[in-house]
C-alpha cells in the first residue's frame, strides 16, 4: 500500500461516505458548464465561420492586383485546402449599341468554395414575375457568361443572346440572382458579368495597366486554413493581401466577438461560483481530517508524507469530478445543439476535443488551487491533538492559503477570456470585492453584534452566533456575495447585451443601400418611396475625396508600407459627408461635436480609421475632392457601431463646407422580401443608382444572435446550479458546529423552535451582508465589463440593489434553514457523545 | 534475555514544565517534572483530571513543547529535534493506544495495522499485520472498516498498531476510557500480554486507581508536580 494507494483509499471512503458532496457537486457542475460552452462554441464558432464564408466565397483570399505566384496555391494544395482563383476588373459589354460598364468576374472550377451562386431558372426570364431560383451546379460554360438584372435590364438582354466582351463574343445564359461575394465592398459595385477564365485571353482585356484584382480562393479545414493564413501572411508583398471574413466584414466580426466574450464569460462564472463553493466546502474537509492527520503524525508520518498524500488525494478527486463535468458537458452540448438546431441550416461539424482538455485542466486547477492550500495546512495539525481534541489549526482562516487559488484563476480568466484585459479587469474586479467585502463585513459584524444587546431573543442569539464564528461568517458572507455577484452580473449583462442586439438589429432594418443618388434625383425619389408606402429615408450627402495632408505635410500610400490597410485608406478615396447633428449610433469618444450653424472647417473623424491612418484630435486634414482642395481640423473622434447597418462615414463635417463640390447621396432603408418588385422597378426608374442587397448578410447576423441568445440562456442555467452548489457549501460548511451547538442547546432545554429561529436570525443577517456585497459589486463590475469590455451603453439598475439584498437574504435563509432541519432533529445525547 | 536491558533508562526527563498563557496570567501546568523509566517497566502516572498528566504524556511523545526541561528518549534529547524528526523517531520506537482509539476511518483493520508500518517503509508490512490481528483476536476481522467494529474491537486493532512497529516504549492514554468495564478488563489482559511478550517498557495514564495497582511503580501527579 503505497501512499497513492493509501490517498485513493481515502478518497474511496470519503466519496462514499459523502464527505466530498459539496467539493464534487461544486467541480462537476462548474466543469460541465465550462465544457458545455466550450463544445458548444467550438461547434457553432466553426459552422458560423463557415456560414459566414460564404459571403466570401471562401475561407481566405488572397488579393493582389498582379498575378499571383503559382507558390500560393500549392502551399495551400498542400495543406490539404482546396483553391479555386477568380480575376476581377471593370470593363464595358456592349449588345449591339447598348454599352454598359461592368464588373467582370473570371473564375475557374470549383468557384465558389463556399456558398452558392443561385440563378433564375431559364423559364422565367420575364423580370415582373417571381423568378424561380436554383443553385447553379457549376461555372459559366466556355463561351457563355451568366449577368445579374442590372445587365439585363441595362443592355435589354434575353437569354440566348450574343454580347461582345473585349475582343470576344460570349453568349448569355443565365441570370444571376445571388452570388456570395456580391455584399463584400459593396460600394464600389457595378453590374456584374460571370465568365469562364478559359475565356479570359480571347477578350484580350488583360493588359498591363488594367485595373485587375486577382484573387486566390482557398478552403478547407478550420487548421489548414489557419497555417495558410499563417504562412501566407510571411509572403506578402506590397500588391498582395490577405482577406478573411472577419476582415471583410466589420459587422459580422463584432457580433462573433462579442458573442464569443460573453457565452466565455457566462461560463467562467459558474467557475467562479465553483471555486467559491470549494472554497467553502474545504472548510469543513479540514475540521474532518483533523483527527486522521494528527494520528499519522503520532504515527510518524512526516510532513512531506502528508503533503504527498493530500496532493495524491487531489489530483485523483480532481481528475474523477473533471471527468464526469466533461461527460455531462458533452451530453448537455448535444442536447443544446439538438434544441437549436431549426435555427442552424447547416449541421454543426463535431467539437473537438480541446474543451475536454480544458474542461480536465481547469477543474484541477481550481481543485488544487482552493482546496490543496488549506488542506496542506493540515500538515502542521499539532500531533498532541490525539490526545487533547480541543487543538485545531492556528492558521485554518489564513486568507493567504487561498493567494494561490487566486492566482490560479486570474491566469485561468486571462486564459479563458483570451483577452488580456477582459481578465485582468475580473480579477481586479474579484480580489478588490474579496478585499473590501472582507474589510466591510468584519466591520458590519462587530457594530452589529455591539448593538446585540438592544436586539430581541432570537435576533441577539443570531448576532452571538455570527460574532463567535467571525472569520466563517466573513468566509461565508464574501463567498456568497461573489457567487451571487456573478449571477447578477451576467444577468446584468445578458439583459443588456441581449437588448442592445436586437435594437441594434431590428427586424425592419435597412437591408438595401441605394448609392450615388444625384441631387435632382432626391424629389422623384421621394416620391417613388411614396407611391410604395415606404417612410422616406433619410438621405445622406456624399463627397468623395483623397487624403493628401495630415497638418501640412503630404501623405501617399508609400508613407504606410507596413500596414495594408492603412495603406489602401490613403490610395482610396474616402466617403466625406456633413451633418449638422451626431447620428443616433454614434458616439463621441474625444473632443465634442460642433455647434449647430458653426462655419469654421473642423471635423469628425471615426476612431477606427483615425487610429489606423495616425491621426488625432486637433490635427488638420487636407482632402482632394474632385481636383480642389478642402482642410479641416479634427474636433472629435467617434465610436460607430458599424453592426447596426445604417449609413455612417468615416469623416463629417459640418454643413456648408462641401456644398460646392460635387456630391450624391446614400440611403439605406428596409424592403420585406415580398417586395422584390420595387427594387426592379427602381433600377428601372433609376438606373444610374446602384442598389445593394445586404438582407443576405442581416438575415446571418440576426440568426446569429437569436442563436447566441439561446445558447446564453442555456449555459446560464449551469451558472444557476453552480449558484446553489455555493449555497449549500456555505450551509453545509457549519453543519458539525451546528448539530453540537443544537445538542448543546436542547440538552440546556431551549425549544427546537428557539433554536431555529435564533438561526434563521442569523440566515438572515448573512443574506442580507452577501446581498449587499453582491448588489454593490454587480453594479461596478457590470459598469465595468460593459462599458469597456462589451462596449454596450450600460445603464445603472437601481433595483439591482432591492433584488440583489431579497434573493441574498431568502435564499440563505430557506437553503439554511433546510440545511439544518436534520441538525435540530438528531437527538443530543447522540450528537454529544460522538463529539465528546 | 531481557536482563541486559534491565535499570537501563529508556525515557527520562529533567525540569520538565509545561506553562500556558492565559490573557493577563500564566499558568503552570506542570512543574519540575523529575522521571526516569527503566527499560521493561511498566509506569503508570495517575492523578485526578486537570492534575496534568495528559500533557505530560504529549511532552513524554515529543507531542508538544515543553516551557522548559528536557525529555531523553532512547539516548536523544527530543527537543532538539525538529517536529519532522521528532515524528520519525516516534514512529520508530513509540507506539500509542488511545483513550478514543484514533483509528482512521477510510482504511480497514489491516491497513490500520499496517499504516506505521509503511510510514517507515518497513518490509513484510502485511504479515506483521496479519499475525498482530490473529494474536489480538480479530483475525476473521481483518477487512472491516473501524465503524464496522465494536468499541473493544477498535481498540485491539489500536494495540496490534501500537505493537507493529515493535516500539521500544507504549505510551497508552485512558486506554479504557471509552470501554464498558468487562471490555476494558478484557483489553488491560491483552495490552499487559503484549507487552510482555514484547519486552516493551510500558507507560500508562489512567485515573484509575484499580488498573495502575497492575503497573510496578506508580507516579502520581497532582496540580503539576510529582507527589512523592
Amino acid at each position: 500500500m503505497s501512499y497513492f494507494k493509501l490517498s485513493f483509499r481515502m478518497l474511496r471512503r470519503d466519496w462514499r461516505a459523502g464527505e466530498l458532496n459539496v467539493l464534487v457537486l461544486a467541480l462537476i457542475i462548474a466543469i460541465s458548464g465550462l465544457t458545455t460552452v466550450g463544445f458548444f462554441a467550438d461547434r457553432v464558432e466553426m459552422a458560423l465561420a463557415r456560414e459566414s464564408n460564404q459571403l466570401l466565397g471562401a475561407d481566405l483570399l488572397v488579393i493582389s492586383s498582379q498575378p499571383l505566384p503559382e507558390h500560393y496555391a500549392d502551399k495551400a494544395s498542400q495543406l490539404g485546402l482546396t483553391v479555386s482563383s477568380m480575376t476581377k476588373f471593370p470593363s464595358m459589354v456592349s449588345n449591339g449599341d447598348n454599352n454598359l460598364l461592368t464588373e467582370i468576374k473570371a473564375v475557374t472550377e470549383g468557384y465558389p468554395l463556399r456558398g452558392r451562386v443561385h440563378l433564375a431558372s431559364r423559364s422565367s426570364r420575364n423580370l415582373m414575375s417571381q423568378p424561380q431560383i436554383q443553385a447553379a451546379t457549376g461555372i459559366p460554360q466556355p463561351g457563355t457568361i451568366w449577368v445579374d438584372e442590372k445587365v439585363m435590364t441595362r443592355l435589354d438582354l434575353k437569354g440566348g443572346d450574343v454580347v461582345d466582351v473585349g475582343a470576344t463574343q460570349l453568349t448569355v445564359t443565365e441570370l444571376v440572382v445571388r452570388e456570395p461575394d456580391h455584399s463584400v465592398g459593396f460600394i464600389n459595385m457595378g453590374p456584374r458579368v460571370m465568365m469562364n477564365a478559359v475565356d479570359l485571353p480571347e477578350t484580350e482585356l488583360i493588359q498591363q495597366g488594367s485595373r485587375i484584382s486577382y484573387n486566390l480562393l482557398v478552403a478547407g479545414e478550420v487548421k489548414g486554413v489557419q497555417q495558410f493564413r499563417d504562412w501566407a501572411k510571411t509572403q506578402l508583398t506590397k500588391t498582395q493581401r490577405i482577406e478573411g471574413i472577419r476582415d471583410a466584414r466589420p459587422e459580422i466580426k463584432a457580433a462573433l466577438e462579442r458573442a464569443e466574450k460573453f457565452l466565455s464569460l457566462a461560463a467562467l462564472a459558474s467557475v467562479v461560483l465553483a471555486a467559491a463553493a470549494i472554497a467553502l466546502a474545504v472548510r469543513r474537509f479540514t475540521q474532518r481530517h483533523l483527527d486522521g492527520c494528527a494520528v499519522m503524525r503520532s504515527l510518524g508520518a512526516s510532513q512531506q508524507q502528508l503533503f504527498r498524500l493530500y496532493l495524491y488525494y487531489f489530483i485523483a478527486l480532481g481528475i474523477i469530478a473533471s471527468s464526469i463535468g466533461c461527460l455531462i458537458g458533452f451530453a448537455a452540448q448535444e442536447i443544446l445543439t439538438h434544441w437549436l438546431t431549426g435555427l442552424v441550416d447547416t449541421a454543426l461539424p463535431w467539437p473537438t476535443w480541446l474543451p475536454a482538455l480544458h474542461g480536465l485542466l481547469v477543474g484541477l486547477v481550481l481543485l488544487v488551487g482552493f482546496a490543496l492550500p488549506p488542506v496542506l495546512n493540515l500538515r502542521s495539525v499539532p500531533a498532541l491533538r490525539v490526545l487533547r481534541r480541543d487543538i485545531g489549526l492556528s492558521n485554518a482562516h489564513s486568507m493567504a492559503g487561498y493567494l494561490l487559488g487566486l492566482a490560479a484563476l486570474s491566469l485561468l480568466f486571462i486564459w479563458k477570456a483570451q483577452d488580456l484585459k477582459l481578465g485582468l479587469y475580473i480579477v481586479a474586479g474579484f480580489i478588490s470585492a474579496i478585499a473590501i467585502f472582507s474589510g466591510l463585513g468584519w466591520l458590519l459584524i462587530k457594530v452589529l453584534s455591539s448593538l446585540r444587546h438592544q436586539a430581541g431573543g432570537a435576533w441577539r442569539y443570531g448576532l452571538a452566533s455570527i460574532r463567535r464564528r467571525a472569520a466563517s461568517s466573513v468566509l461565508q458572507a464574501v463567498a456568497l456575495g461573489l457567487g451571487l455577484m456573478a449571477l447578477l452580473v451576467l444577468t446584468l449583462i445578458q439583459d443588456d447585451l441581449i437588448k442592445d442586439w436586437h435594437a441594434s438589429l431590428p427586424p425592419d432594418a435597412p437591408n438595401h443601400f441605394l448609392v450615388n443618388i444625384q441631387a435632382d434625383q432626391l424629389e422623384p425619389l421621394e416620391e417613388f418611396f411614396q407611391q410604395y408606402a415606404i417612410a422616406h429615408p433619410p438621405m445622406f450627402p456624399m463627397v468623395r475625396g483623397r487624403l493628401i495632408k495630415i497638418n501640412g505635410k503630404n501623405v501617399s500610400p508609400e508613407d504606410y508600407t507596413d500596414d495594408p490597410h492603412a495603406e489602401r485608406h490613403i490610395r482610396r478615396e474616402f466617403n466625406l459627408s456633413w451633418a449638422d447633428r451626431l447620428a443616433l449610433d454614434n458616439q463621441i469618444v474625444q473632443g465634442s461635436w460642433w455647434k449647430e450653424d458653426t462655419r469654421e472647417a473642423v471635423l469628425s473623424i471615426e476612431e477606427g480609421i483615425a487610429k489606423t491612418i495616425g491621426v488625432k484630435l486637433g490635427d488638420e486634414l487636407t482632402y482632394d475632392v474632385a481636383g480642389s482642395h478642402f482642410s479641416a481640423r479634427i474636433t472629435s473622434v467617434r465610436k460607430v457601431d458599424w453592426d447596426t447597418f445604417r449609413v455612417n462615414f468615416f469623416v463629417v463635417v459640418p454643413p456648408g463646407l462641401l456644398e460646392n463640390f460635387p456630391a450624391s447621396y446614400i440611403t439605406s432603408f428596409y424592403v420585406p422580401p415580398t417586395e422584390v418588385d420595387m427594387i426592379h422597378e427602381l433600377v428601372r426608374t433609376f438606373p444610374n443608382i446602384l442598389v445593394v442587397d445586404v438582407a443576405v448578410v442581416i438575415n446571418q447576423v440576426q440568426q446569429m444572435i437569436r442563436q447566441v441568445s439561446q445558447a446564453i440562456e442555456f449555459v446560464f442555467l449551469f451558472t444557476m446550479l453552480a449558484g446553489f452548489a455555493v449555497l449549500y457549501a456555505a450551509i453545509a460548511s457549519t453543519q458539525d458546529e451546528r448539530i453540537y451547538e443544537a445538542a448543546i442547546f436542547r440538552a440546556l432545554g431551549a425549544r427546537r423552535e428557539q433554536l431555529s429561529r435564533a438561526w434563521a436570525a442569523e440566515f438572515v443577517i448573512l443574506g442580507g451582508l452577501s446581498g449587499l456585497f453582491a448588489s454593490a459589486g454587480a453594479s461596478a463590475l457590470g459598469y465595468v465589463i460593459g462599458k469597456h469590455i462589451l462596449h454596450l451603453d450600460y445603464t445603472f439598475n437601481p433595483w439591482i440593489w432591492l433584488i440583489g439584498t431579497v434573493v441574498g437574504v431568502i435564499g440563505v435563509l430557506l437553503a439554511g434553514l433546510l440545511g439544518t432541519r436534520s441538525a435540530l432533529s438528531s437527538p443530543p445525547l447522540l450528537t454529544l457523545r460522538k463529539v465528546g | 534475555m531481557l536482563d541486559h536491558l534491565v535499570k537501563q533508562p529508556i525515557l527520562w526527563t529533567q525540569a520538565l514544565t509545561k506553562q500556558v498563557n492565559t490573557g493577563d496570567k500564566q499558568l503552570t501546568i506542570l512543574q519540575d517534572i523529575d522521571l526516569q523509566v527503566n527499560a521493561g517497566e511498566a509506569v503508570a502516572i495517575i492523578g485526578a483530571s486537570g492534575s496534568g498528566k495528559s500533557t505530560l504524556l504529549g511532552l513524554l511523545a515529543g507531542l508538544d513543547l515543553p516551557t522548559s526541561g528536557k525529555v531523553q528518549l532512547d539516548d536523544i534529547d527530543i527537543f532538539t529535534l525538529d517536529e519532522d524528526s521528532r515524528a520519525a523517531l516516534r514512529g520508530k520506537i513509540l507506539g500509542f493506544v488511545f483513550q478514543s482509539f484514533q483509528l482512521l476511518p477510510a482504511l480497514t483493520a489491516i491497513e490500520n495495522v499496517m499504516l506505521p508500518l509503511e510510514l517507515t517503509a518497513a518490509s513484510n508490512a502485511e504479515a506483521t499485520a496479519r499475525r498482530l490481528l490473529d494474536r489480538v483476536g480479530l483475525a476473521l476481522r481483518l477487512h472491516h472498516y473501524p465503524k464496522q467494529l465494536s468499541g473493544g474491537e477498535q481498540q485491539r486493532v489500536a494495540i496490534a498498531r501500537a505493537f507493529a512497529t515493535d516500539p521500544k516504549l507504549l505510551l497508552a492514554d485512558e486506554p479504557t476510557g471509552n470501554l464498558d468495564s468487562a471490555t476494558g478488563i478484557q483489553i488491560i489482559e491483552l495490552m499487559f500480554e503484549l507487552n510482555r511478550e514484547h519486552g516493551t517498557t510500558l507507560v500508562l495514564v489512567t485515573h484509575d486507581e484499580t488498573l495502575s495497582q497492575r503497573c510496578s511503580r506508580q507516579i502520581r501527579l497532582a496540580d503539576g508536580k510529582l507527589v512523592k
